[in-house]
């Protein structure tokens, strides 16, 4: 299966709001993180993840630093600001809304096998 | 973890990595930084599940997908770093340019404080600007133009002999400005203050190419200069025209009238102090903007092609001589310098290599139109010189430049013909216009140095 590019465009930023709201992390871990969540269905590409990233700095929802580690490497982590926990509040309630909408829609209903004119019935 | 065998292959490998990424102009340094560390990432997991440390790589940087997409998403955030922005002090990536432009900056506002120093220090002699309107007429440029010579053969590390002919050039403007007796009403001084300019400028030009000042490519750099340099002055002076502006009319608002701060000490001291940063702009510039004297030649020429036809049809079709006011020579011997522009500089943009093509024949159809109408100009021209108007510096001067603008046009007419008949190569056409620069040089030296003993001072 794969997730429409749209709707991963979509639930970007969210989900990037999310885990940093878990602590603070860098963009491989993030890629990583995302993967596992979704049980490898979301693949991201680096040209997604990290110009979002850096929308997401220059908006004020998050803030970067550079840290060393193992030597030479230098790495830069992200951490959410207040601005982006607000943001992050705003998205869910957004998301819910949507989330629940699509719910009661499709409560109880066997996943789309059955024939469209059954499934008004 | 991250290699057993070889360390220094992989970090060798990951170099290179990051030179393509850099090259990219939507990546910058820090972002090759962070997708780095992004790879590593990738290759210490891979090493960790079994592979070797080059699969690795391999594998990781497949798996990052190809840069065009990269960037391109990148470009989408960072839009602003397609636009060249200029760094005032360098690129802060390269200590070594930085210090060298930081350096430059210093030496420009120094050469600029001196020009626009200069300006005012006939007036401690007490010369003003309105009692002596014809001295500063003809100074002007020997106040900014040393200066910028100055900046630029510091830049070039001119010789000491270099140095020293450019000094006894400029000494010799001032004296051919001041020392002979002219009259302020007198033709001598009109014609002095419009050549010693030129004269100057090529002296500038000699600074310009102090480290080689044989060789054709860096005369047509020169050129180019010349170009970049007049646009970016005519964008200063724009601005300095809306700073006086609202200057004037604020202060005017509360009473106060600046007229003579702006009209005695900020027009003519910006003025001369913007002839060296600008020339400063281009040489910080020259690899930053694309050149713009040979986009405006682009718009142009196909445009005054279709004027000077239109004109030679119109000349045909009423049989209309043309008629030779006193001042009409001096317009065609601009419209000769327009369409001698108009070529130099699609020249000076043009590849040497590339094979001839319609814009070639384009030019071509622009000279000959040019040459034509000036032929007619002259032959109408030739029977009064003599006796109508008599041996007037003006007229001399005017005929002067018309038959040395004549001959290069002539000349780079029949290059063109041959170049794009594919006779010879466009090189000769380049090394004919780098090789005539000195022709106007002398030319301008003697007008401004014979010219008024010649016509006993008229």
């Amino acid at each position: 299966m794969k997730v429409a590019k749209d709707l991963v465009a979509a639930s970007a930023t969210p989900m990037v709001l999310g885990i940093l709201a878990e602590g603070e992390s860098y963009g491989y871990a993030i890629i990583r993180r995302i993967n596992e969540l979704s049980g490898g269905e979301l693949d991201w590409t680096e040209g997604l993840l990290y110009p979002l990233l850096h929308r997401l700095e220059r908006l004020g929802y998050l803030e970067s630093s550079w840290q060393a580690v193992a030597g030479e490497r230098k790495r830069k982590y992200y951490r959410v600001t207040d601005r982006g926990l607000a943001e992050l509040v705003e998205q869910r309630r957004q998301w819910d809304t949507v989330v629940g909408a699509l719910k009661e829609i499709w409560h109880d209903r066997a996943p789309l096998t059955v024939q469209p004119l059954e499934g008004l019935a | 973890m991250t290699a057993h065998d070889g360390p220094g292959e992989l970090d060798a490998q990951f170099e290179q990595w990051r030179q393509y990424v850099l090259r990219r102009r939507e990546l910058q340094a820090v972002d090759a930084d962070e997708l780095e560390d992004h790879l590593r990432g990738s290759v210490d997991e891979l090493v960790a599940a079994g592979l070797s440390p080059d699969e690795a790589f391999l594998v990781a940087v497949k798996r990052m997908g190809s840069l065009d997409e990269l960037s391109r998403e990148f470009a989408r955030e960072h839009s602003e770093r397609l636009w060249k922005q200029l760094v005032l002090t360098g690129d802060s990536g390269s200590p070594v340019g930085g210090t060298r432009s930081r350096r430059d900056l210093w030496v420009m506002l120094g050469c600029a404080a001196g020009a626009l120093a200069s300006v005012k220090v006939p007036a401690l002699f007490g010369l003003s600007f309105d009692d002596d309107g014809s001295f500063y007429a003809r100074n002007f440029t020997l106040f900014a133009l040393p200066w910028l010579a100055a900046f630029l053969a510091w830049r070039r590390g001119a010789r000491r002999s270099v140095i020293a002919v450019l000094a006894v050039l400029f000494v010799l403007g001032a004296v051919a400005a001041n020392a002979y007796p002219l009259a302020d009403d007198s033709q001598s001084v009109v014609v002095t203050s419009v050549h010693l300019p030129i004269a100057l400028w090529l002296v500038v030009g000699l600074a310009y190419v102090a480290d080689d000042w044989r060789s054709s490519r860096r005369r047509m750099d020169f050129i180019r200069f010349t170009g970049e340099w007049f646009i970016y002055l005519v964008l200063m002076a724009l601005g300095g025209g809306v700073l006086a502006a609202f200057l004037f009319n604020t202060f005017a608002a509360i009473g106060i009238v600046p007229e003579e701060f702006i009209s005695q000490w900020l027009l003519p001291s910006g003025a001369a102090a913007a002839v060296v940063v600008a020339g400063w702009l281009v040489e910080a510039k020259q690899s930053v903007v694309e050149n713009i004297a040979p986009v405006l030649t682009r718009l142009f020429t196909p445009l005054f092609t279709a004027a000077l036809l239109a004109f030679l049809v119109a000349v045909v079709w009423t049989s209309h001589g043309i008629d030779v006011e006193r001042e009409a020579l001096l317009l065609f011997d601009l419209l000769l310098v327009v369409v001698l522009g108009l070529l130099l500089y699609s020249l000076s943009a043009r590849d040497p290599l590339a094979p001839p093509g319609l814009f070639d024949k384009l030019q071509l159809a622009l000279v000959v139109s040019a040459l034509a109408i000036d032929v007619l100009v002259l032959l109408e021209i030739t029977g009064r010189i003599t006796d109508e108007y008599g041996g007037t510096p003006n007229r001399a001067a005017a005929l002067g430049e018309n038959v040395i603008l004549l001959v290069n046009l002539a000349w780079s007419a029949w290059l063109l013909l041959t170049f794009i008949r594919r006779r010879t190569p466009f090189a000769t056409l380049e090394r004919w216009q780098t090789g005539y620069l000195p022709v106007y040089a002398v030319w301008a030296w003697i007008v401004v140095l014979v010219f008024p003993p010649l016509f006993s001072f008229a």
